[in-house]
C-alpha cells in the first residue's frame, strides 16, 4: 500500500514533491551563499557580485587551518562539547532508569524541576555562572563550560532517556533478576543494548545543544578555552571585516552537525519532543 | 505508569543528577535572588533594598516594551512556522531514499551554531554583498535592516522561520508516519475528501506532537538571544530588543545588578509558569495516548 497515494488525491500527488523541494531550496540558499563567499577572495566579495566564485580559492580555509587562534577555537569547542556529552549522559542514565521504573518521594516534582532548567533562559544564568566559576578559579577552562552546559543538557538527557526506557517492558528487568543477574550486570549487559538508540539520541542532542550555545560559553571563557563561535563574533566587531574568512569559519561549523545528523535522522523528532513522540 | 513500584531507594539513582543540576542551577539562582533585594554604591558594600527593584522593573516602560516585543515576535513566528511546518510535513515523501535526503537537509539549520545563523543572515541580507539584499536593491527596494525597524523585523522573522520551521516539520512528520494505513483505507472506502482526511484523521493524530512543537517554539522564541543579537544587536534603536537582549544589556553592559537580577527573576517566573503548562500538557497526553490506542484497537 502506498501511503503517499492514500494521503493525497491522484491529481495533487503529482505535484506534491514541489512543497518540500521549494522548502529545502529556501533552506539551502543562505547556506549556499555562505559557502560561495568562503570560496571567493575578499576583493571579489566586495567589488564584484556573482552567484558562483569566479576565481575559486581555498585561501580563506588556509587562513583558518594555519592560524592557531582560529583552529584552536574548533578544538576548544569540541573538547567541551564532548566532555559535556559524556557527563550529561553518564549521570542521566541511572536517573532516567529510576524515573521510568519506580515511584519515589517527590518524583513528579523532581521531573518538573528538571524540565524548568531545560527551559531556563541562558541570559538569566550568564552573570551568576561567571561569578560561580570565578569563585572556584575555573574561568577559561573547558570543564567550566562543560559543567555550565549541563544545566540544560542533563535535564534534556534525562527526559529523552526516560522516554526510550519506558518503551522497554519491565518484564525484561524482572526476568533478568530471576535469572540471577546483579543490577550492574543487568544494566550493562541487557538494558543498555536495548536502549542503545536512546543513548545515541540523547548523546546527539547534548552534543547539538552544547555545540550551538554561545552566550554561556562566551561568558565563561577568555582565551584558553574560547569556542569557535565566539572567535567569529570577535572578528565581526573588528574594523574591516574579513568576510571570506568569516564565511569559511561559519561554513566549517556546519560540518560536525551535518555529519552526526545522518546517524540520528530517524530519531531526531523523538529527541526534540523529549522522547515523547 | 501507575503500576510502578514505590521505592525511595530510587533516589540514589537520581542523586548525581540532583547534585549536578542543583550546583549549576540553584546556587547561581540564589546569587540572582541575593542581588535582586540589595543595592550597592560600589566597593562590594551592599545594603537591603527590599522589593524596590521589582517595582522599578515592573513599572518601567523598558521592561514592558521588550516583553510586548517578545510576545509579538513569538506570536508572529508561531503563526508562520506551524502552518508552514504542517504543510511541508504533509507533502513529504513517506518511503524511499528521498525520506532520508529530506530529513537530513531539513535538519541542517537546526545544527548550526546560533551566532553562525545570525552571521549567515547578516551576510545574506546586506545590500552590498548579500544575495537577498542585492536582489532587492536591483528590484529598486532600499533594503537596510540597520535603518528601518520594519525591515529589521522582517529579516529576523525570516531568519527564525529558516532556522526553526524544520523542527515543526520533523515533529509533524513523525506524527504522520505513525498513522496506520487502515485509517486511510477506511477513509477511501467512505470517499472522504482530502480536507476531511486531514481534518478528521491526520490533525487529531498529530495533536500531541503539534502541541509539543507549539510549546517548544513558543518557549525558545521567548528566550531568543544570539541570533537577533548578531544580526541587529537589538537595533535600530531598541526596536528588536527582546527580553534576553535587554537583560544582558542591563546586567553585563551597564552592570546594573539589582534591576537585572529582579528582571531575571520576573523573566524566570514567566518561563516557570509556561514550563508548568508544558509539563501538564505533556504528562497528561502521555497518559491518555496508550489507553486510547487500546480502546481503538
Amino acid at each position: 500500500m502506498n501511503t503517499a497515494q492514500a494521503g493525497g488525491g491522484s491529481r495533487s500527488s503529482r505535484f506534491k514533491w514541489l512543497v518540500p523541494t521549494l522548502y529545502i531550496v529556501f533552506l539551502m540558499i543562505p547556506i549556499y551563499w555562505l559557502i560561495n563567499m568562503s570560496l571567493k577572495t575578499n576583493t571579489e566579495i566586495v567589488t564584484g557580485f556573482s552567484l558562483w566564485p569566479n576565481n575559486l580559492t581555498f585561501d580563506n580555509y588556509k587562513v583558518i587551518f594555519g592560524d592557531p587562534t582560529w583552529y584552536n577555537g574548533y578544538i576548544n569547542s569540541i573538547i567541551y562539547v564532548v566532555m559535556n556529552t559524556v557527563i550529561a549522559v553518564a549521570v542521566a542514565l541511572p536517573a532516567a532508569y529510576a524515573f521510568s521504573r519506580y515511584r519515589f518521594l517527590g518524583d513528579k516534582h523532581m521531573f518538573f524541576w528538571l524540565l524548568t532548567n531545560r527551559m531556563a533562559p541562558p541570559a538569566v544564568f550568564a552573570l551568576p555562572f561567571f561569578q560561580l566559576y570565578s569563585a572556584f578559579g575555573l574561568i577559561d577552562t573547558h570543564i567550566a563550560v562543560a559543567l555550565a552546559h549541563c544545566l540544560f543538557n542533563v535535564p534534556l538527557a534525562v527526559w529523552i532517556l526516560e522516554g526510550f526506557m519506558s518503551g522497554v517492558p519491565r518484564e525484561i528487568d524482572e526476568t533478568a533478576y530471576i535469572d540471577g543477574y546483579s543490577f550492574p550486570k543487568f544494566f550493562g549487559k541487557i538494558f543498555m543494548p536495548l536502549i542503545a538508540s536512546g543513548i545515541g539520541v540523547a548523546a546527539f542532542f547534548c552534543f547539538m545543544f552544547s555545540w550551538v550555545e554561545l552566550l554561556i560559553a562566551r561568558t565563561l571563557t577568555v582565551t584558553e578555552a574560547k569556542p569557535i563561535a565566539a572567535i567569529m563574533t570577535r572578528t565581526i566587531s573588528a574594523t574591516g571585516v574579513d568576510w571570506g574568512v568569516q564565511a569559511a569559519a561559519g561554513a566549517l561549523t556546519i560540518i560536525p552537525g551535518a555529519l552526526v545528523i545522518y546517524f540520528v535522522r530517524n530519531y531526531i523528532a523523538k529527541g526534540f519532543a523529549l522522547g515523547r513522540v | 505508569m501507575n503500576n510502578k513500584p514505590f521505592d525511595n531507594k530510587a533516589w540514589f539513582f537520581v542523586l548525581p543528577v540532583f547534585i549536578l543540576v542543583a550546583i549549576s542551577a540553584v546556587i547561581p539562582l540564589m546569587t540572582v535572588v541575593n542581588y535582586s533585594v540589595q543595592d550597592s554604591f560600589g566597593n562590594n558594600q551592599f545594603f537591603w533594598a527590599g522589593t524596590e527593584w521589582f517595582t522599578e522593573v515592573l513599572n518601567s516602560d523598558r521592561f514592558r516594551d521588550s516583553l510586548v516585543r517578545n510576545l509579538t515576535f513569538s506570536a508572529i513566528i508561531l503563526c508562520i512556522e506551524i502552518p508552514l511546518g504542517i504543510a511541508v510535513a504533509l507533502a513529504m515523501p513517506r518511503k524511499g531514499i528521498w525520506v532520508s535526503v529530506c530529513l537530513v537537509l531539513m535538519a541542517l539549520p537546526l545544527l548550526i551554531p546560533w551566532n553562525v545563523v545570525g552571521t549567515i543572515w547578516l551576510i545574506f541580507g546586506r545590500a552590498d554583498i548579500g544575495l537577498l539584499g542585492f536582489t532587492l536593491a536591483k528590484m529598486g527596494i532600499v533594503f537596510n535592516y540597520g535603518q528601518s525597524w520594519l525591515q529589521a523585523w522582517i529579516i529576523i522573522i525570516l531568519m527564525d522561520v529558516w532556522h526553526w520551521t524544520s523542527l515543526v516539520v520533523l515533529l509533524c512528520y513523525s506524527g504522520l508516519v505513525a498513522i496506520p494505513e487502515a485509517y486511510y483505507q477506511a477513509a477511501r472506502i467512505d470517499g472522504a475528501s482530502r480536507w476531511k482526511v486531514f481534518r478528521y484523521i491526520q490533525l487529531p493524530k498529530m495533536q500531541r506532537v503539534l502541541l509539543i512543537a507549539i510549546l517548544l517554539r513558543f518557549m525558545d522564541s521567548f528566550m531568543i538571544y544570539t541570533e537577533p543579537f548578531v544580526l541587529t544587536g537589538g537595533g535600530p534603536g531598541n526596536t528588536t530588543t527582546f527580553l534576553s537582549i535587554d537583560l544582558v544589556k542591563t546586567a553585563i553592559g551597564q552592570f546594573d545588578l539589582g534591576p537585572a537580577a529582579a528582571m531575571s527573576l520576573i523573566y524566570f517566573l514567566i518561563v516557570l509558569l509556561l514550563s508548568w503548562v508544558f509539563y501538564t500538557v505533556m504528562t497528561n497526553y502521555g497518559m491518555d495516548a496508550p489507553e486510547k490506542r487500546e480502546v481503538e484497537s
